[in-house]
């Protein structure tokens, strides 16, 4: 269990140097100090970059961590109960009706979208029958594609395409200083959720168990899906929607060492900081000088991962 | 007798339909506009029979009303093929092979895809939604690969693979559509000679075969007929991942009878009625050229999510 976490921390710390060196642009960490316009390079764009990539891997494998557990089911994350997309959809929204409002208000109204997509889904599954666990991703999957069709039918309408695919499709390489900062306010978050964990841990047991133990179940699950929409409503209109980590990284932590939300956030926020470092720069490297965005790196990777996690599942 | 009038009804619809799409809103030169939609009325009438039958024959092997061939993955599996075809042989190469030649190349690669895709989810096949799951997933990976091979392919190369990436029914390829209306005539002889045997299929595996059917060559052709099928329509217009489902919960709400000779004809009818309407309204009352697939999706979406939960009950 520690040595997971030491090593992951390890790991961040490699990537996170070779993530800031690698790039179209020289750089070298020698002349960091010595040349302004390598240290403008540096603080403008490669470590805001990398910064981003950490919070985004985390904080979203926590969201999906979070929504596992109280949910009840390891198969669900942001993007496959409608949170992302309709985030995205809500942006898109007030992007068209109120362009001028500040960001911070349409992010909460996306926000908000986030949280009336997750509610409107899981009134769709109050009858589902527990043991249906696989039910879930899969109407969710669905219903998620229903709202992107709406999503991309307004933006159709009104010549906004091009607007969308920011949203839609992950993709860093849009982050400098002074376009990101948004992105802390899900590290506050998941500072709250850390402080939260018990509780958290208490009201994934159920609803007459959270009862007795002083938990209230409405109460706290009401607060899991708050945050777990402002965490995905940040990151969508900042960088964009990345699929599958928020499933992928909790499962493959718990695999290791068990569920324990408290004990096991730091290694899933590292774990998922890990992930999405190392796809970021395979995305960089592998097809250089252009980028190939997160969102499909990613794609293949998560899937392939879940994949796996669903065919190893059966036994 | 109630089939026969149902069938004439929905008969009847689609023809009122085609009727409409080609003299709606028609003020100009008779000839130009004749020739014009009448040879994008056969295209979406191709791809009616081709997306419809597809999915009743699949739903028929696999026993289930809310399987489709794309909700597999199978239409972003022949996606990739096309990217990858692009990729290996540079765009260049993919110009200089002809539209026939091409399209023989990718529907056999597909065919095997379809089959080793086909049993590596048939082995999950006791849970419904995993099977599912894991056919959504395989979808989004393709996707995602055809995404990556298309951004390392270069931009002028890179052109020739976006075309045929995005639902469309307003750029036809001639040769092609040559192609697949020959296919899907071929095709729809070899289904209705079948119809007594699907029949006997729905019957159950076991019963199938005590009633002397050769339960795993037949399913196999099937399921070789159905990708087939998807490989035109996908070749022609792009992936429309909803309509056959959205098609056939219509036709087996409606049919009275389960028997192919009914059900056959009246996928084609329903579907051919859905999509032609769908396209003349969207075209000449809203001026919206490309939203029919996502309408479609968002509609098919909702039936979709209705059958599984009404399945639950």
């Amino acid at each position: 269990m520690r040595y997971l976490a030491y090593f992951n921390f390890f790991l961040l710390l490699i990537l996170c140097l070779i993530s800031m060196s690698v790039g179209v642009a020289d750089f070298s960490w020698l002349d960091l100090f010595q040349s302004p316009e390598q240290a403008q390079l540096f603080f403008i764009s490669r470590l805001p970059r990398t910064l981003a990539i950490l919070l985004v891997g985390a904080t979203l494998s926590i969201a999906g961590m979070v929504l596992q557990i109280v949910l009840k089911n390891r198969f669900i994350e942001p993007s496959m109960i409608g949170a992302s997309q309709s985030a995205a959809l809500g942006i898109l929204i007030a992007t068209l009706l109120l362009p001028t409002t500040p960001l911070l208000a349409k992010m909460s109204f996306a926000a908000l979208c986030a949280l009336m997509g997750m509610a409107i889904f899981m009134l769709l599954m109050r009858n589902l029958p527990p043991h249906q666990k696989l039910m879930l991703p899969l109407i969710g999957i669905i219903f998620g594609n229903v709202i992107e069709a709406i999503t991309t039918f307004i933006a159709y309408e009104t010549d906004s395409l091009q607007l969308l695919s920011v949203w839609f499709a992950g993709d860093f390489s849009g982050v400098l200083a002074g376009r990101y900062e948004l992105l802390w306010l899900t590290a506050a978050l998941a500072l709250l959720i850390y402080i939260m964990a018990d509780r958290l841990s208490i009201t994934g047991l159920g609803q007459n168990i959270s009862t007795s133990l002083g938990i209230n179940y409405h109460q706290m699950t009401w607060f899991a899906l708050i945050i777990v929409a402002m965490i995905t409503a940040v990151i969508v209109v900042t960088v964009g929607q990345i699929p599958f980590i928020g499933l992928v990284v909790p499962n493959i932590i718990s695999r290791l060492v068990g569920d324990r939300l408290r004990q096991n956030l730091p290694t899933v926020l590292l774990f998922g900081a890990n992930l999405l470092l190392a796809c970021d720069i395979i995305g960089r490297t592998i097809n250089s000088p252009f980028e190939v965005p997160i969102s499909t790196i990613f794609g293949i990777i998560g899937t392939l991962i879940f994949l796996y996690l669903l065919f190893k599942g059966r036994r | 007798m109630k089939a026969k009038y149902i069938l004439f009804l929905s008969g009847l619809l689609a023809i009122a339909s085609g009727l409409f799409f080609m003299t709606f809103n028609a003020n100009g030169n008779w000839e130009f506009i004749l020739a014009f939609r009448g040879k994008k009325l056969l295209l979406l009438l191709t791809i009616a029979y081709t997306i419809g039958v597809s999915t009743l024959l699949f739903q028929t092997l696999t026993h289930n009303p809310i399987l489709t061939p794309s909700i597999l993955g199978f239409d972003s599996l022949y996606l990739l093929i096309q990217t990858f075809l692009v990729y290996i042989l540079g765009g260049v190469g993919v110009v200089l092979l002809d539209v026939s030649t091409k399209f023989a190349i990718e529907t056999l690669i597909m065919l095997a895809g379809a089959l080793l895709l086909f049993r590596t989810l048939n082995s999950e096949n006791n849970d419904l939604a995993r099977m599912l799951l894991i056919g959504v997933v395989f979808g989004v990976l393709f996707r995602s690969i055809n995404n990556l091979l298309q951004r390392m392919i270069d931009p002028e190369e890179f052109a020739v693979a976006q075309s045929t990436s995005f639902a469309s029914f307003n750029s036809v390829n001639s040769t092609l559509l040559t192609i697949g209306i020959i296919i899907a005539t071929l095709s729809s002889f070899w289904i209705w000679q079948q119809r007594h045997k699907l029949d006997v299929l729905l019957l159950g595996k076991g019963k199938a075969i005590g009633l002397g059917i050769d339960y795993s060559r037949f399913s196999r052709q099937l399921l070789l007929c159905s990708a087939l099928l998807v490989a035109i329509s996908t070749a022609l217009v792009g992936p429309i991942l909803f309509l056959g489902l959205l098609v056939c919960a219509i036709v087996n709400a409606v049919s009275p009878t389960v028997s192919h000779s009914v059900r056959i004809p009246l996928v084609f009818c329903i579907s051919s009625f859905t999509l032609v309407l769908g396209q003349a309204i969207f075209e000449q009352i809203f001026q919206l050229q490309g939203v029919l697939s996502v309408v479609i999706e968002f509609l098919g979406g909702l039936v979709f999510i209705y059958l599984m939960l009404k399945k639950q009950k």
